[in-house]
């Protein structure tokens, strides 16, 4: 794990750079439109989330980023009044199509939310309700090992291991985010979607979990939502910017952050308004 | 003048207070050229209150004691010989009361007059006829120091109640007086009335203190009475309940406690899953117009009284399962069972624990039920495995109020349940409860000072430690529940 | 790092299939989901019929209270009978008893039937005046007593019929019931039915039902709710005027003022308590203290009051505090920050604000109070009492009956003819009820302010 010893946001960028024209697109969205109510809250969106990549999706509050990031698992389902058109794609499958179960539509694009929001149960049981509710796992230990790789994939095993059976809500709010990392992970995604995950956290518990979403990047399809552009900048490889519901651009992180097309980008990014 | 005649009169002299306070204010500001210190109003509002408050005081404490210092004192005087043999000095004071309260009947409708009445012996006349013309009947004749002590007891009575008419009105025009007299345009009139008014406020919270005080006091007190003529052995351990009007009765509580467990049993099993299964859909589930039709028509059933279930059980549900269940299983052919009692107070149970389990469950964050529907749970499990698991200890303190309302249910179960007392396993039998035999108990023919009657008292007091017991038990589930999500 | 290889191997390929395909696993937990769903709609539906069932029970057996059947008769006061003397003295005229007005009644039906060829096979003299309700002598009796200028001419008097007979036309007593009732003979029913065709018998809205006292166990026909409306509003006057005062003092002593102590807490932890403690309790406290150890008579009012009171201040206290505590803060700073006193803030800015709040929870606490049996059973208001007491507050002292107490009263006898009395019972105390609660919720409506 070398090559995270020299963590800097330049050095990075470049690395991934090369790495970029290969990925495939994972989901995508065309011409999505949100509606509360009457009340329309993005406007014909068109994004693409690249395979094994982080993307970021940055703006003012109330811009639509996180309802956008909702409906790419069908989070707003559970809103009454909200309503959605247009098309969003996972794998080239409309995820919107009626025939689409959400149940298994979340198992695949998995979620972690802005608050830590561990179960009321143990560590144990907290990553394993998943995999339990999803029949993944045939017998005990199957379980048991989904837990401890789960854990360990989180980099929060080291931490619990002794106390597996303590209650999750016991933990300090860092490693909650984690748990709630690993309990998403349990389920197998291959997408996994965070509303700004760290902005209930501390400093420190922030670093840990961006190192974190670094190295999931290899093996799932990450999209972050956030208000720190340097979170942005640091973790992600690609950003998109909104503004009052619309999608203002979408590009590679470090063009964004260097030379943004649209002046509203700039603006963001200077500190004119956020 | 009874006591009310008096504290209307009491009241009179308050407006009279105020206005005479308010008065003398003005006048002397005027006099003095001085500005008041208060609005006027406060100065009579300060002796419109030192003539009332007191006064009323003095009349409660009065009327509290006055009835134990005579007793007392009449029960004083009645030598042991007139104590029948096996009988107890409150069994003859309870004579005493009665004839005086007889002999004041005979006296208003002028069948006798005072000076006849106070040399009239039992003796000679015959007071025991004479009682039962003005509808007092008395068990045997009367004993002459019985009678003499019934006499004593209106006279002290009369006495007492003369001295506080004077002590009450002294009180009040004394008070009333001082404060009037104080007045002058520099008294602080406004911080005087207040500082009495919110010494009121807080006597009137003291209310509640009092009430419970006043109900374990009740029962504590009788039941004593009960266990000094009825060993608490065999009242805690017997498993016979059968009361006769002569005496000898067997008064075990066990029949009654499973009876009421019994009933409580299977009105829970209806009320807790339907209840629950009720906050649950219309929390989760149901959509607004459902939503709109169905709390409201659900919180109707918590605001019926239990009379109208108690009806419900005995023209309704009695019969139904007697005869299109009992009856035809061969399991008995009463009408009034546990099922009946129980289904009904069921029925009656659901928007109570309905009503709090929606809160309950409510309280759970959304948080939670995002976290669930992120990793792809239906509903069902998101409810089975992530919110019932975190309010299971509110929705425990609610079943456990729930159980506390059930035990303490009486029409219903008066109604409902039957009158025999039972050990039985069959629901389709009359069995009764401890709250059915504290009605009966106490609305039955028996003296007041036998076992029969004071047994209601010892019944009473285990319903009230139970039911305490379990709703101090779930208000601090429920408290302890309510923080961790605060 | 650990690679996607550990994965077991069920779940890479449930992630490799399509999201349009779905498994046996999936199609299970669907199916749970709609299950447990089924399970709540049942459960809802069941509150809701049970909520139906309930009220469908009461009404169809109560609704026929509000009809009665009577007879219309040309009755002739026979002055030689009522009024020996002839000089219309009411004193002498009280000393009639209803034995002597009974024959009348008979007579005049006697008469009728004769009239009109009326003849029904098997009937006997005893049955056609069986058909007259034992309590028809004592109301012309009152009649006459009223005025007894009528004495020596002919009144028309609608005659209560018994119970048996307006049973038949409710639908309580046939032909073939009657058939196996000593109570009643199918003659009966056939001369009933021949009045009904001459025009004199008829079944209209029963007024006497509300008003009219209670009557023994022979005459369900003449049984009414007057005392026990008169008793409970009695009761509610009383809880009304102590419950409402104590309980907003209590509230606002325990909102604004008191300390937090040890003290208050007891306070606090009481009245919790309290609005939990069996209503059974509240009744044997009653009749301890009240009516044993401060000797207030039994059966009345006053005492009924005073227990429901202390029943009701629990929810009046909570309510208030509530209302109080609704209201924001800025008021309170505004109106000191002017200089006014605590108690000034309190009572001119507050308690004004806080007002619907508590007159709703005051009215929820009096619908409660109203629907009360269990503790008036324990202070001797079951008796049975046929005198209206008389107007307060000497009334309040006066033995009288309860409108929950009169249902229970009523299940407790013999004559089927008393549940449909009972239900009808109910209906007016339901009435009252949803007046009540209507009035809270109108005010609510319209005095809920959200801040």
């Amino acid at each position: 794990m070398d090559m995270y010893a020299n963590n800097t946001v330049a050095g990075k960028i470049g690395e991934r750079a090369m790495a970029e024209k290969s990925n495939a697109v994972k989901m995508r969205g065309e011409n999505v439109n949100v509606f509360y109510g009457e009340k329309q809250a993005l406007f014909d969106v068109n994004l693409d989330i690249l395979e094994n990549q982080v993307t970021a999706m940055i703006g003012p509050s109330g811009c639509g980023k996180s309802t956008f990031l909702r409906c790419l698992n069908r989070m707003n389902d559970t809103i009454d009044v909200c309503r959605v058109t247009g098309k969003i794609t996972l794998d080239d499958e409309n995820i919107y199509d009626p025939g689409v179960d959400v149940v298994e539509l979340r198992a695949r694009v998995g979620m972690v939310f802005q608050k830590p929001n561990p179960f009321p149960k143990s560590i144990r049981e907290n990553i394993a309700y998943g995999p339990r509710i999803h029949g993944l796992t045939r017998s005990k230990t199957d379980l048991e090992e989904i837990v401890v790789t789960s854990l360990q994939k989180a980099g929060l095993f080291e931490e619990v291991k002794d106390r597996l059976d303590a209650p999750g809500t016991g933990l300090s709010g860092g490693q909650q985010q984690r748990l709630c990392i690993a309990r998403a992970i349990a389920v197998q995604p291959s997408v996994i979607l965070m509303d700004e995950p760290c902005s209930a956290l501390d400093p420190i518990a922030t670093a840990k979990v961006e190192e974190l979403i670094d190295e999931l990047r290899e093996n799932y399809t990450i999209a972050i939502v956030t208000h720190s552009m340097q979170q942005a900048a640091r973790v992600s490889q690609r950003t998109a910017m909104f503004h009052l519901g619309n999608l203002v651009e979408i590009d590679q992180t470090d063009k964004i952050f260097t030379n943004p097309e649209d002046k509203r980008t700039q603006d963001y990014i200077t500190g004119r308004y956020g | 003048m009874t006591p009310s005649i008096l504290a209307l009169i009491v009241l009179a002299l308050m407006v009279v207070g105020y206005i005479l306070g308010r008065q003398r204010a003005l006048s002397l500001a005027k006099r003095d050229g001085v500005r008041l210190h208060s609005l006027p109003g406060y100065y009579g509002q300060s002796v419109a209150l030192f003539t009332a408050v007191p006064a009323f005081v003095l009349l409660g404490v009065w009327l509290f004691l006055q009835p134990v210092l005579i007793e007392n004192q009449i029960s004083a005087t009645i030598p042991d010989s007139a104590i029948p043999e096996g009988g107890a000095r409150s069994l003859v004071m309870a004579d005493v009361r009665r004839i005086a309260d007889g002999l004041d009947l005979v006296v208003e409708q002028g069948n006798i007059s005072e000076d006849d009445l106070a040399v009239m012996r039992a003796d000679i006349s015959n007071v025991r006829s004479r009682l039962a013309e003005v509808g007092v009947a008395l068990g045997s004749n009367v004993q002459p120091a019985v009678f003499e002590a019934a006499k004593s007891y209106r006279s002290i009575g009369k006495t007492a109640s003369f001295w506080r008419n004077i002590a009450v009105l002294a009180a009040a025009l004394g008070s009333g007086f001082l404060a009037w007299s104080r007045v002058r345009p520099a008294m602080r009139a406004r911080n005087v009335s207040e500082t009495f008014i919110r010494a009121l406020l807080m006597a009137s919270s003291f209310i509640a203190i009092l009430t419970t005080f006043g109900i374990v006091a009740s029962l504590l007190f009788e039941t004593i009475h009960f266990f000094r003529i009825y060993p608490a052995k065999d009242f805690f351990f017997s498993t016979i309940w059968n009361p006769q009007f002569r005496g000898g009765s067997d008064l075990g509580i066990l029949p009654l406690l499973w009876g009421t467990f019994y009933v409580s049993l299977v009105a829970l099993l209806l009320a807790v899953p339907v209840g629950l299964m009720i906050a649950i859909y219309l929390a989760e589930y149901a959509g607004k117009s459902l939503r709109s039709f169905a709390k409201p028509a659900i919180e109707i059933l918590a605001g019926i009284p239990t009379i109208v279930y108690g009806l419900f059980a005995l023209i309704t549900v009695g019969p139904f399962l007697r005869d299109w269940i009992a009856q035809p299983l061969g399991l008995g052919d009463s009408s009034s069972s546990v099922m009946t009692a129980g289904l009904v107070m069921g029925i009656m149970l659901i928007p109570f624990v309905s009503s709090l389990s929606d809160d309950i469950i409510n309280a759970v964050p959304q948080s939670m039920r995002d976290g669930s529907y992120g990793l792809g749970a239906t509903q069902s499990e998101t409810i089975k495995k992530v919110i019932m698991p975190a309010a299971l200890p509110g929705i425990v303190g609610a079943i456990l109020l729930a159980a506390s309302r059930a035990i303490g249910e009486t029409m219903i179960v008066v109604m409902g349940a039957g009158a025999a007392a039972r050990l039985d396993v069959n629901p389709f039998e009359a069995m009764t409860t401890v709250t059915v035999k504290i009605v009966s108990q106490l609305t039955g023919d028996t003296e007041f000072a036998s076992p029969e009657t004071l047994v209601a008292f010892a019944l009473g007091l285990t319903l009230f430690v139970f039911t305490l017991g379990l709703n101090v038990l779930a208000l601090y589930i429920v408290r302890k529940y309510r923080e961790q999500y605060e | 790092m650990t690679d996607m290889t550990t994965a077991s191997p069920a779940a890479v390929a449930r992630n490799a299939g399509s999201l349009l395909e779905h498994g046996d696993r999936t199609r299970n937990r669907h199916a749970s989901e709609r299950r447990f769903r089924i399970l709540g709609l049942i459960a809802v539906g069941f509150g809701i019929l049970a909520l139906v069932g309930l009220l469908t029970s009461i009404l169809v057996n109560g609704v026929s209270s509000f009809r009665q059947t009577y007879v219309t008769l040309d009755v002739q006061l026979d002055e030689a009978k009522l009024d020996k003397t002839g000089n219309r003295n009411t004193e002498e005229l009280r000393k009639v008893t209803t034995f002597v007005y009974a024959p009348l009644i008979e007579k005049a039906l006697a008469q009728f039937i004769e009239e009109r060829g009326i003849a029904v096979e098997g009937l006997t003299k005893k049955d056609v005046s069986g058909i007259i309700s034992k309590e028809a002598p004592a109301s012309l009796r009152s009649v006459v007593l009223a005025d007894p200028s009528k004495i020596g001419g002919t009144v028309s008097f609608d005659v209560l019929t018994d119970g048996r007979i307006d049973g038949y036309y409710k639908g309580r007593v046939t032909m073939a019931s009657a058939e196996l009732d000593r109570n009643v003979s199918p003659a009966q029913l056939k001369l009933a039915d021949a009045l009904k065709d001459a025009g004199a018998l008829n079944t209209r809205f029963n007024w006497d039902f509300l008003t009219a006292p209670d009557a023994s166990d022979t005459r369900p026909e003449a049984a009414g709710l007057g005392v026990a409306i008169l008793g409970s509003a009695y009761m509610m006057l009383i809880v009304l005027a102590l419950s409402l005062p104590i309980g907003v003092a209590a509230s606002i002593y325990l909102e604004e003022f008191a300390p937090s102590n040890r003290i208050t807490d007891t306070i606090e932890v009481n009245i919790a308590n309290l609005a939990a403690v069996p209503s059974i309790v509240f009744g044997i406290l009653g009749l301890a203290v009240f009516i044993n150890y401060a000797g207030l008579p039994q059966s009345a009012p006053v005492v009924g009051g005073l227990v429901l009171m202390l029943m009701t201040l629990p929810t009046i206290i909570i309510a208030t505090r509530a209302a109080l505590k609704a209201v924001p803060p800025s008021i309170r700073e505004a109106a000191l920050g002017i200089g006014a006193s605590k108690m000034q803030t309190i009572f001119h800015h507050v308690l004004p604000l806080a007002a619907p709040g508590i007159l709703t929870g005051t009215i929820i606490g009096l619908a409660q109070a109203l629907g009360e049996t269990a503790p008036l059973l324990l202070i001797g208001m079951v008796a049975f009492v046929r005198e209206y007491p008389s107007a307060p507050p000497e009334g309040f002292f006066d033995p009288a009956s309860a409108l929950p107490v009169q249902v229970y009263n009523w299940t407790q006898r013999g004559d089927p003819a008393f549940v449909e009395r009972a239900s009808g019972a109910i209906i007016v105390l339901l009435i009252f009820l949803v007046i009540m609660n209507g009035l809270a919720i109108l005010l609510r409506r319209r005095f809920e302010r959200r801040w």
